[in-house]
C-alpha cells in the first residue's frame, strides 16, 4: 500500500458493467515527506475519499478485495483515509 | 488503472482460443493533462472503444476480473471510456 493525495476525479459513462456505480478518483502517490513521486493513477474509491485528502491505496489483484472480489476489475483502490498529515510519522532512518 | 489513448488495432488469427472474438487494441499511456507518454500496450477491449478515445486500462491479473474476461489469458484490459478528467493540482 502507498500513501497518496487525491487530486481529481474521472468520469466515465461507457464502462465495463462490473464497474457500474464505482467512484473513480485520480491519486498522486507521495513519499514520507508528502512530496509527489511517480505519475498519477486512476483509483476506485472504497472508503468515500474526497479531493485533497491524504489516503492510502492498494495495488494489484488485492485492490478488488474491498468489492465483490471476483467481479471488480481494478488494480488500484483507495482503502483508507489518513486522519491528518500530522499522523504521517517521518523516520530519520533510511529504509 | 491508467489513462491511455487508443492508437491502433492488432489482428491475430492464431491465438489462444479463449481470445477469439476479443478486440485487441494498441494503447499509449497518457498523462492526466492529455499529453502523451512513451510506450505501448496491447489491451483487450471490453467496452467498444474507438480510435483516439481516452480509456481506462486495468493491468495485471485484475484485467481478468472484468465482465467477459474470466479465464482469458490477458494482463491489460480496457474497462472504460473516459468522458472527463478533472484534476486540481
Amino acid at each position: 500500500m502507498q500513501l497518496a493525495r487525491v487530486i481529481g476525479t474521472v468520469v466515465s459513462t461507457v464502462k465495463n458493467e462490473s464497474l457500474r456505480g464505482r467512484k473513480l478518483l485520480v491519486v498522486q502517490t507521495i513519499d514520507k515527506n508528502l512530496e509527489s513521486i511517480g505519475k498519477p493513477m486512476v483509483a476506485i474509491d472504497a472508503v468515500g475519499a474526497g479531493i485533497g485528502e491524504l489516503v492510502f491505496w492498494c495495488r494489484g489483484k488485492e485492490a478488488s478485495f474491498p468489492f465483490k472480489r471476483e467481479d471488480t476489475p481494478t488494480d488500484c483502490t483507495i482503502v483508507g483515509i489518513v486522519d491528518s498529515e500530522q499522523h504521517v510519522t517521518r523516520s530519520e532512518f533510511k529504509l | 488503472m491508467i489513462i491511455a489513448r487508443i492508437l491502433g488495432t492488432v489482428v491475430a488469427t492464431q491465438k489462444d482460443e479463449r481470445l477469439s472474438g476479443k478486440k485487441l487494441l494498441i494503447v499509449r499511456p497518457i498523462n492526466v493533462d492529455g499529453s502523451d507518454t512513451t510506450g505501448y500496450v496491447v489491451a483487450v477491449d471490453t467496452v467498444g472503444a474507438g480510435f483516439h478515445e481516452r480509456v481506462l486500462v486495468v493491468a495485471g491479473s485484475s484485467a481478468r476480473l472484468a465482465q467477459g474476461m474470466k479465464d482469458v489469458p490477458v494482463d491489460a484490459a480496457i474497462v472504460g471510456v473516459i468522458d472527463t478528467v478533472d484534476v486540481k493540482q
